[in-house]
């Protein structure tokens, strides 16, 4: 796992939570409360990776970190190319490895990489020249680190203190990369206490071993709650008999002003989106004053353009001229 | 031909013996172990001073990849590795292309073996025609062709076809080997379901994958009576169940793969592929539970589940690399580590690797019996040696004990009689 880290601690790869400190989670955190008056501005322009080319390399469908990944680099100044390989230009055999090869042999500079399976930010991460930062924009059911620290980042700038915290997750935890980071990240972050929300057949096995106390109904799961992070269901756990039905999963662990009564009052709700309205929550909750959702989509950028900057930053400083530290 | 292996310890757990004595060769048979021969010219002798004498080595499953997948291995390259390892009778699990579910496939299997002349292959029969699970295979004409056993490969899902070929199988006096695992609840796993699947964010497969299974079967064993083998058992819970089976008076054997005996589900952290292996390697208290049915005996035998990959069938993400491990040279090391970490003697050791799965197999090999054929593996107990990937003779070089340190190692491989490998 010190794959992610070089030999000054300094970040090489962003792939998971997982093996990272609280310091380089702050720093991250940090670094990202710089960029929010960057994209504030006018101008929303740094020059801090100019002459970089950055590659968004999905293999999987996606529209909002896609987009994200690319405003966060194209404020730093970097050149993008998005690279959308669908799954049947793979099937039709070239590997990930040739791929991966080809865009090298470009003389880029990053990955931005969504995949379908588990442990691929890894892999290519230990398969790429050593000049090339990998940073996960999710794998398989594994890591969704950037999103995890957005969330992180979110919840700071509404609760400053992690270690009183009681943050629940409500939703499809079995499949979800998402839920994996985040309790991660607040695990490293020492927040007070983590609960997962969901009936048991989204639930993975063991998952208190990662730290968090399992709920099957949201009215006990979200008491006294400071943090409500709703998980979107996506419409396949419909069929294979997960779930009944989107009206029994909104009966059961739907979101609604009335239920939110038994957390905080000043309870902040959010979700990683999209949403499905009427699934995971009704209008009035994603449009209420508790929803930060779009905020979350906004600090996205400055988060993702932390963590791209910080994992270039490593590979410049090697050569002693790193622009951050100017 | 005589040959004469002298002044070693030989040791045959099958005939108990363990004596320090000379074993005598002639035209490829065991005529005689014994300190002395009267009458016996040896054209050769083999000095086994501070060596062990010991059956060659049965392998209840392994992969050669020919016919059908050349370019991961072939039979010749395979056999040689196999021989260097100190085995010298390997099953050859059906899901060959073609399948082995005609007697022309099982003769070419066999063809292909005694012409490159390293070790004896034994095909296992495909239990439905093209492990389709659909229609029986010609059991009577595969077992005239040399097939010892029928087994599936993967799930059997449909439980009245398990059935019949169970009891086609014990009209023909075949013995049925199953790999215990349930289609739906394995579903596109790739590891244990527990803490680690879950970490990691990999599709696990939960015990219960393999219980569901052996159970099942086990009420078909009782209902028919058939002689059955539960091939590369993995949890704790099997064992348990089987060894019941075994107390109750059914007719069941089983086996486990070498490395479920030495590795876990904590060293598929880290996404390290060699360690992608179906079943999957699962939890210290199932590693446990294997080792202790080894020790009791409700576990028979040991088999390699020898699988050899080209490189790129384990370059990718996890999930997409395929399984299997190249593990004909770790049998035998990893086996006789049993002695020193599980307590186990080193005449059982040994028993699970030779006449341990000949027993289960109906066949002569795995012992030192006057008259039997000379299949022999000379060990040195003393020779500490490093695991190489990149030395190992499997055309396969697919092993997560790259730079294990073993002890003990193969210096003679005889096969009928006939020195097939010597260490240099």
């Amino acid at each position: 796992m010190n794959l992610q880290v070089d030999e000054n601690g300094r970040l090489r790869h962003f792939l998971s939570i997982n093996g990272l400190n609280r310091e380089i989670i702050t720093d991250i955190l940090d670094t990202a409360e710089s960029f929010v008056g960057v994209t504030e501005q006018s101008i929303k322009k740094v020059p801090l990776l100019r002459g970089k080319t950055i590659v968004n390399l999905f293999f999987e469908p996606s529209t909002r970190t896609r987009t994200t990944f690319e405003l966060a680099a194209k404020r730093l100044s970097a050149d993008v190319l998005n690279i959308n390989v669908s799954a049947s230009a793979t099937t039709k055999g070239e590997t990930l490895l040739d791929t991966l090869r080809n865009l090298e042999a470009m003389h880029t500079d990053m990955f931005v990489v969504r995949h379908i399976d588990s442990g691929a930010a890894h892999f290519i991460a230990s398969h790429s020249q050593p000049h090339i930062s990998v940073i996960n924009a999710g794998d398989g059911a594994h890591a969704h680190p950037t999103q995890a620290m957005l969330d992180m980042f979110t919840i700071r700038r509404h609760k400053p203190h992690f270690h009183n915290l009681n943050v629940v997750i409500v939703g499809d935890i079995l499949h979800s990369r998402v839920a994996r980071s985040q309790i991660m990240a607040l695990n490293a972050l020492g927040a007070g206490e983590i609960r997962v929300v969901a009936p048991r057949t989204l639930i993975p096995a063991e998952i208190e071993a990662m730290g968090v106390q399992v709920h099957h109904h949201l009215r006990s799961g979200i008491k006294d709650a400071d943090v409500i992070i709703m998980l979107r269901l996506q419409n396949e756990r419909m069929q294979g008999a997960l779930l009944p039905s989107e009206h029994e999963y909104f009966q059961l662990y739907g979101l609604t002003e009335e239920r939110l009564a038994v957390a905080k009052p000043d309870a902040i709700v959010m979700h990683p989106g999209p949403i499905n309205r009427g699934v995971e929550m009704d209008s009035q909750v994603a449009d209420g004053s508790r929803s930060v959702i779009l905020q979350q989509v906004s600090y996205g950028i400055a988060v993702r353009m932390a963590v791209m900057s910080m994992a270039m930053r490593s590979r410049q400083n090697d050569s002693g001229d790193g622009p951050l530290e100017n | 031909m005589r040959t004469r292996i002298k002044n070693g310890r030989v040791i045959d757990p099958a005939n108990g013996i363990d004596e320090m004595t000379d074993v005598f060769i002639t035209d490829g048979k065991v005529v005689a172990i014994a300190p002395t021969l009267d009458q016996f010219n040896a054209d050769q002798e083999i000095d086994a001073q501070g060596l062990w004498v010991i059956p060659g080595l049965v392998d209840l499953c392994a992969r050669l990849r020919e016919p059908g997948l050349e370019h991961k291995a072939t039979i010749h390259s395979e056999t040689r590795a196999a021989a260097a390892s100190g085995i010298t009778t390997l099953c050859c699990p059906p899901d060959t292309s073609p399948i082995i579910d005609t007697p022309a496939v099982a003769e070419l299997i066999q063809n292909r073996a005694e012409q490159a002349g390293y070790a004896n292959v034994l095909p296992i029969a495909a239990l439905t025609q093209g492990l389709k699970n659909e229609q029986l295979s010609e059991m009577a004409a595969l077992k005239k062709a040399g097939c010892p056993a029928v087994a599936n490969v993967g799930p059997l899902a449909n439980t009245q076809i398990q059935r019949l070929a169970m009891e086609y199988a014990q009209t023909h006096e075949l013995t049925v080997f199953i790999n215990p695992v349930d289609e739906w609840l394995a579903k596109s796993g790739c590891a244990h379901e527990g803490k680690i699947s879950t970490h990691l964010g990999l599709p696990g497969i939960p015990v219960a994958a393999e219980t569901a299974a052996v159970a099942r079967d086990l009420a078909l064993i009782e209902l028919i009576g058939v002689k059955a083998h539960f091939t590369r058992i993995s949890t704790a819970r099997a064992v348990r169940m089987i060894a019941r089976a075994q107390y109750d008076g059914l007719p069941v054997t089983a086996d486990v793969c070498a490395h479920q005996l030495h590795l876990t589900e904590m060293d598929i952290s880290g996404y390290d592929s060699r360690c992608h292996v179906l079943p999957p390697l699962r939890t210290q208290r199932d590693k446990e539970g294997l080792r202790e049915g080894v020790k009791l005996n409700s576990i028979q035998a040991i088999c390699s589940d020898h699988q050899p990959h080209e490189a790129d069938a384990k370059l990718a993400p996890f999930c997409s690399t395929q399984a299997g491990i190249s593990a004909l040279e770790t049998l035998l090391p990893l086996t006789l580590r049993l002695h020193e970490e599980n307590g186990l003697s080193v005449i059982e050791c040994i028993r699970r690797i030779t006449s341990g799965p000949a027993d289960i197999l109906g066949i002569e090999a795995g012992r030192l019996s006057n008259g039997s054929a000379a299949d022999i593996t000379i060990i040195d107990p003393q020779h500490y040696w490093r695991l190489n990937e990149d030395t190992i003779l499997s055309q396969g070089k697919n092993t997560p004990f790259h730079g294990w340190e073993f002890q003990a190692r193969v210096t003679h491989t005889l096969l009928k009689g006939k020195l097939v490998y010597t260490l240099e």
